[in-house]
């Protein structure tokens, strides 16, 4: 059979198809966040109309947020216990994934299986038990509770990525340091570290952003508005009634907090790639 | 067989589970205690409005036929019962299994009809508990399908060499970045019942003939979770999936073509099953985040008893009922469910413990 089109006109059609769906792509994994923005812009009855671009932009949402509730203390909160859970896990986890990843023993493997088993916890799971334990601990409405609670998530995938990445450093570095007579402490924190680098960037940023976005765990551990961390402030912002929330305020506030992770996601996308497939594919 | 150790081998081993110590101690304290402690909350009767101290009830949370657990009364020592039939105020003690009068304390002559005073207690009867079971389902087997089918057409389509990967790739990353929270805020403004632009464009379009309530109408609100869920995490899947395609080799691409194999037979001949153990991985991780899915569905749905997910059931038993009991029974098949699947996939060898590429 005879094509019914001409080659380079086939391949100029295939062309426009491809770069149709390039574009729907970008719509449909853009659009939404554009759509907060856009409706941030505007007040009053503007908020209503289905425009796609304020006709009188305006930063009136943007104050009422902040002066609204204690929306700034909310961020401090969140980039406090962001960073404190970032810099933990990643201690923790670098210590670990040097015995995991360039150590030979009895018990790597279970030892792994139970960091991996751990980070497929269901959080619910852990819920009422947490609970109990930090009232015991008198941690409840803190910021400590959370920070102690979000180990749990981020410190495996820590570990993991970081093992990882620290099982494909050359051998001979190591053995170099060992005839050196350098103690293993040694070899972590002088051969190894600075070659981590990369690598913990990576995990730091996993870490710091599933910390930034947890919700129902500072959703269940905090009780007053001065304690809470971002995404529980933005969950509640609540309008006069319930039939009207004041939407201007809330995409204000969620522009205000996902600004800062599209940024870092932009300038960081390699090694947050690198970061996930390293977590996720052995293949 | 055992191996002679050097003295250098055991030194090092030692130094192994010194470096290990820190990370296992606090997974000890944040993971395995509250664990155990969820487990065996979930076999008490403890409240959180309640400073009594928690009594063992067995499996009374999960499921037992008997008298209405909240009838209990500790200074009784026995459940206070009314029984209908015989407009009779009954204790009934459970170590004896006998009921008794309870003004005088002595033991009722004759039979009590049990139908009349016990019924089946506990999550495992109760309709809503499978309501939730049946949306968590179906939302993970919907948004996991999808997922998979167009983060496959993503990831192909990033794939192709073209001007500005890097900037399209940062660009899906967006919705992956994004926290859960405001994803839900963001969608539960265009679905909109009134002023949502997704009922503007579809009633634009002629799709529908009327504004839908989305989110608030219990039919619709797990469709929309799914859409949301899809939007947020097809990103993740997409790059999962491309980071397996660019390990293979062009050659294998570049053979096909000067084959002049069709496309979707290269694809469904080669590229899949080469891309299988990737594929793999990044469904069973999805599938175990899906199941335990809590934010989207509490904050995009009203939350009535139709459209829970087994989390927010679980969490709304705890919290706002305060039944810690009940509520750590839920939580605790929540975790029996994935800790089944993730069983079940060990069994099967397809989990790799060796994070190596």
């Amino acid at each position: 059979m005879r094509p019914a089109l001409s080659y380079p006109t086939r391949r100029r059609l295939g062309r426009v198809a491809f770069y149709l769906l390039l574009a729907a792509i970008l719509i449909y994994t853009v659009f939404p966040f554009y759509w907060a923005v856009v409706t941030s812009l505007k007040t009053g009855s503007a908020l209503f109309a289905p425009d796609l671009w304020p006709g009188e932009p305006s930063l009136a949402n943007y104050v009422a947020v902040f002066r609204e509730q204690p929306f700034a203390r909310n961020i401090a909160n969140s980039a406090i216990v962001s960073l404190t859970v970032t810099l933990l896990s990643l201690f923790l986890g670098v210590t670990a994934a040097f015995a995991l990843g360039r150590m030979r023993f009895r018990g790597r493997r279970p030892t792994m299986m139970v960091v991996l088993g751990v980070s497929m916890f269901p959080q619910i799971a852990l819920l009422s038990g947490l609970y109990e334990l930090i009232r015991w601990l008198g941690l409840y409405n803190s910021l400590w509770a959370l920070i102690l609670s979000y180990m749990i998530f981020t410190l495996p995938f820590t570990v993991w990525i970081l093992t990882a990445f620290m099982r494909e450093l050359p051998r001979e570095l190591e053995e170099a340091a060992i005839v050196d007579g350098a103690s293993p402490w040694q070899t972590l924190t002088r051969v190894m570290l600075p070659l981590m680098a990369p690598a913990m960037a990576a995990a730091g940023l996993l870490a710091f952003i599933a910390a930034w976005n947890e919700f129902l765990f500072a959703l269940t551990f905090t009780l007053t508005n001065d304690q809470r961390t971002v995404p529980v402030a933005i969950a509640l912002i609540s309008g006069s009634t319930a039939f009207e929330l004041p939407w201007g305020n809330i995409m204000a506030a969620s522009v205000v907090v996902t600004l800062p992770l599209i940024v870092l996601v932009l300038i960081f996308q390699r090694r947050i790639v690198a970061g996930l497939t390293a977590g996720a594919v052995k293949g | 067989m055992t191996r002679r150790t050097s003295p250098l081998a055991r030194r090092r081993a030692r130094a192994a589970w010194l470096f290990l110590a820190p990370v296992l101690a606090v997974l000890a304290v944040v993971a395995a205690w509250p664990l155990a402690s969820t487990v065996g909350l979930s076999l008490t009767d403890a409240r959180l409005d309640s400073a009594d101290a928690p009594r063992f009830v067995g499996l009374a949370n999960y499921a037992r036929y008997g008298p209405d657990p909240a009838s209990w009364d500790a200074e009784l020592g026995g459940y206070f019962l009314y029984d209908e039939s015989t407009d009779a105020m009954l204790l009934y003690r459970e170590d004896q299994d006998a009921f008794f009068d309870w003004e005088t304390g002595e033991p009722i002559v004759g039979e009590v009809d049990r139908t009349a005073v016990f019924q089946w207690h506990g999550i495992l009867t109760d309709p809503v508990w499978w309501r939730s079971v049946w949306n968590t389902t179906l939302f993970t087997l919907v948004s996991v399908s999808l997922e998979v089918v167009l983060g496959l057409i993503i990831a192909l389509t990033l794939h192709a060499h073209m001007p500005g990967r890097g900037l399209v790739r940062a660009a899906i990353l967006i919705p992956w970045a994004i926290p859960t929270v405001v994803s839900a805020q963001m969608w539960g403004w265009m679905l909109h019942d009134q002023i949502g632009v997704v009922n503007e464009l579809l009633l634009g379009l002629g799709l529908i003939g009327e504004r839908l309530a989305w989110t608030a109408n219990d039919d619709t609100a797990i469709w929309a979770v799914i859409a949301v869920d899809v939007w947020k995490t097809t990103p993740f899947m997409a790059l999962l999936l491309l980071a397996a395609l660019q390990m293979l080799p062009d050659e294998i691409f570049e053979a096909g073509r000067i084959d002049g194999v069709h496309p979707l037979k290269m694809f469904w001949h080669v590229t899949l099953p080469l891309i299988r153990p990737a594929l793999m991985v990044a469904v069973i991780f999805r599938l175990l985040d899906a199941l335990r899915v809590f934010d989207l569905f509490y904050l995009l749905t009203s939350n009535s008893d139709a459209t829970l997910a087994m989390s927010v059931y679980a969490r709304r038993e705890m919290i706002e009922f305060q039944d810690l009991g009940r509520g750590s029974a839920a939580a605790t098949l929540v975790f029996l469910v994935i800790a089944g699947f993730i069983a079940a996939y060990m069994a099967l060898g397809r989990m790799d413990t060796e994070p190596e590429r």
